[in-house]
């Protein structure tokens, strides 16, 4: 039965000495795999070397800090709530007096974590937050790590990091005690 | 001077090329991973080590600790038995091979061979068709339909490929007139005259001899009897452990010896162009003696003998990622009706070149 006129009648036609002697095309095929081995490899060896990211590219989180080096955020929850990954989780703490150099709103997060293994890296929470206190950075990634524990990250990790010393330069005094616990922090 | 008894001396060379066959199959792994990786745009193993060249330890430490399996219903005896035939026989064949000339320390003459025996060829051809009982055995031991397939599958191809390969050395034999792959090396050289290797002499034997070559070492393209794509693993799908390293070990062990058989029979051995030129550079110019000057030709042989071996290496693995599988019945049939004709009208051609003196 012909459906249509389009139909194409092949011949095949029978294969010279050349095509049956088989050896010719191996050597075709051995000239095209050489030339792959002398070409430009695609694989990239990833912890030594990074491939450029773009300028918008979403990575790592971070807890930015005002330009007084106090933490912005205030624990609203708004970007747990933005989550869709449900990776955000905090506990809100309120601030004591003597820490105003250290939080900024008299609200803040105790702790604060997030799930790198849950997060999708879409900037849901970014785009939620209120006081401009979460950011993924365009430069970092999570780094492959051994055990799942080591994937939540807290505020260790996640708040952006401030010498003691370059605090007190901006003007912000901090009890001794206040100025260890940040060394400890950042170390 | 120390005197050195013959046997002690072919003792340690017999356990140098013990060493170094295993050495370089071990690195022919790592060799095998890097060579794939290029050939497909990547880089291979670089993590094990500087370029990764610890990965063989890396992986021999895996294949010494990963669990001992015996399959049920399996003949324990044999099971054991296999693998460690696969591995003598591939390791008994490098014996006769000539690796090196001679080498004179005082009075005493040399051979860089473990034994230097007028049958040598022979006796390669005969360990190599042994080589197939490693795996037989080891197939039927399993108890297992796809190795017992696998097995049957190489029986069949050693055989059948075996006999193409007989017919392109009895080429050689009648321009060499011996089965001593010592001669055969030596008549491919002689000082003072315009003397060829014997693959410009037999370049149809070579190629029917290449060919056998893949087939015997169960090699891509007739890598059959592990057809992982059919038959799991072919003849070693049950086995684990070093009992599956050795059989991947002893494959290497077989390429390693191929292809040194292919360099001496074909390719000049342990030859090299202007050596005798060079000795005698050494001896006028440089004012050597000439058992030292000889001694220096015999260790840059070995060296180019090695080289030659290391090529046809890289050729095998060239050769395994470029082409697929053949299918069986095309195996069989390149066997039997190509090769086998091809091999006798080469006797033909070659005993009529011999007699009109061409060659």
């Amino acid at each position: 039965m012909q459906l249509t006129n389009r139909a194409k009648v092949l011949e095949k036609k029978p294969m010279t000495l050349a095509e049956r002697a088989y050896l010719p095309a191996i050597f075709q095929g051995l000239s095209i795999t050489m030339r792959h081995f002398f070409m430009k490899k695609a694989t990239v060896r990833y912890p030594e070397e990074v491939r450029p990211f773009s300028g918008f590219f979403r990575g790592l989180h971070v807890l930015k800090r005002d330009e007084q080096g106090r933490e912005r955020c205030t624990a609203c929850g708004l970007c747990a709530v933005a989550c869709p990954a449900e990776a955000i989780t905090m506990v809100a703490g309120e601030r004591k007096k003597g820490e105003e150099g250290l939080y900024r709103e008299e609200k803040y997060a105790i702790s604060y974590e997030i799930n790198m293994l849950r997060c999708i890296f879409c900037g849901l929470c970014e785009e939620a937050c209120p006081k401009a206190a979460i950011y993924l950075q365009p430069d970092k990634m999570a780094p492959p790590r051994y055990e799942r524990d080591e994937f939540v990250y807290g505020k260790d990790r996640l708040v952006e990091p401030v010498s003691p010393d370059e605090r007190s330069v901006k003007g912000i005094q901090l009890t001794s005690e206040q100025a260890d616990t940040l060394r400890a922090r950042i170390a | 001077m120390f005197e050195l008894p013959a046997l002690g001396w072919q003792s340690i060379v017999i356990f140098v090329v013990f060493a170094l066959s295993l050495l370089i199959a071990t690195y022919c792994t790592y060799a095998e991973r890097v060579i794939a990786a290029f050939l497909q745009d990547r880089v291979g193993p670089d993590r094990a080590g500087p370029y990764g060249l610890l990965q063989p330890l890396a992986d021999a430490v895996k294949m010494f600790t990963k669990e001992e399996f015996f399959p049920g219903g399996a003949n324990k005896v044999l099971f054991v038995v296999g693998p460690c035939l696969a591995m003598i026989t591939a390791l008994m064949s490098s014996a006769v091979i000539p690796f090196g000339n001679t080498m004179s320390f005082g009075n005493n003459l040399f051979f860089l061979q473990g034994i230097e025996v007028n049958i040598g060829m022979l006796w390669i051809f005969g360990v190599v068709s042994l080589g197939v009982y490693g795996v037989m055995i080891g197939g039927w031991a399993s108890n297992n339909k796809f190795s017992l397939l696998g097995a049957v599958r190489a029986a069949s191809q050693n055989i059948s490929y075996e006999l193409a390969m007989g017919m392109s050395l009895i080429a050689v034999l009648m321009i060499s007139g011996t089965l001593s792959l010592r001669e055969i090396t030596l008549q491919q050289s002689v000082a003072g005259e315009w003397q060829l290797w014997n693959i410009v002499k037999q370049p149809i034997g070579f190629i029917i001899f290449l060919v056998c070559a893949f087939a015997e070492t169960n090699r891509t393209p007739f890598d059959l009897p592990e057809c992982e794509t059919e038959l799991v693993g072919g003849y070693h799908t049950e086995y684990s452990s070093m009992k599956l390293g050795l059989y991947l070990f002893s494959e290497y062990v077989n390429i390693f010896v191929v292809s040194a058989v292919m360099s001496v029979l074909y390719f000049g051995g342990f030859n090299f162009p202007f050596q005798y030129e060079l000795r005698d550079w050494f001896v006028s110019s440089q004012g050597w003696e000439l058992a030292s000057a000889q001694n220096l030709i015999t260790l840059l042989g070995t060296v180019g003998l090695f080289a030659k071996i290391f090529a046809f290496i890289f050729f095998f693995m060239w050769i395994r990622w470029t082409l697929p599988r053949f299918r069986y019945d095309q195996l069989m049939r390149l066997g039997w009706t190509i090769l086998i004709p091809l091999a006798v009208f080469n006797i033909v051609l070659t005993g009529a070149l011999i007699l009109f003196g061409v060659i």
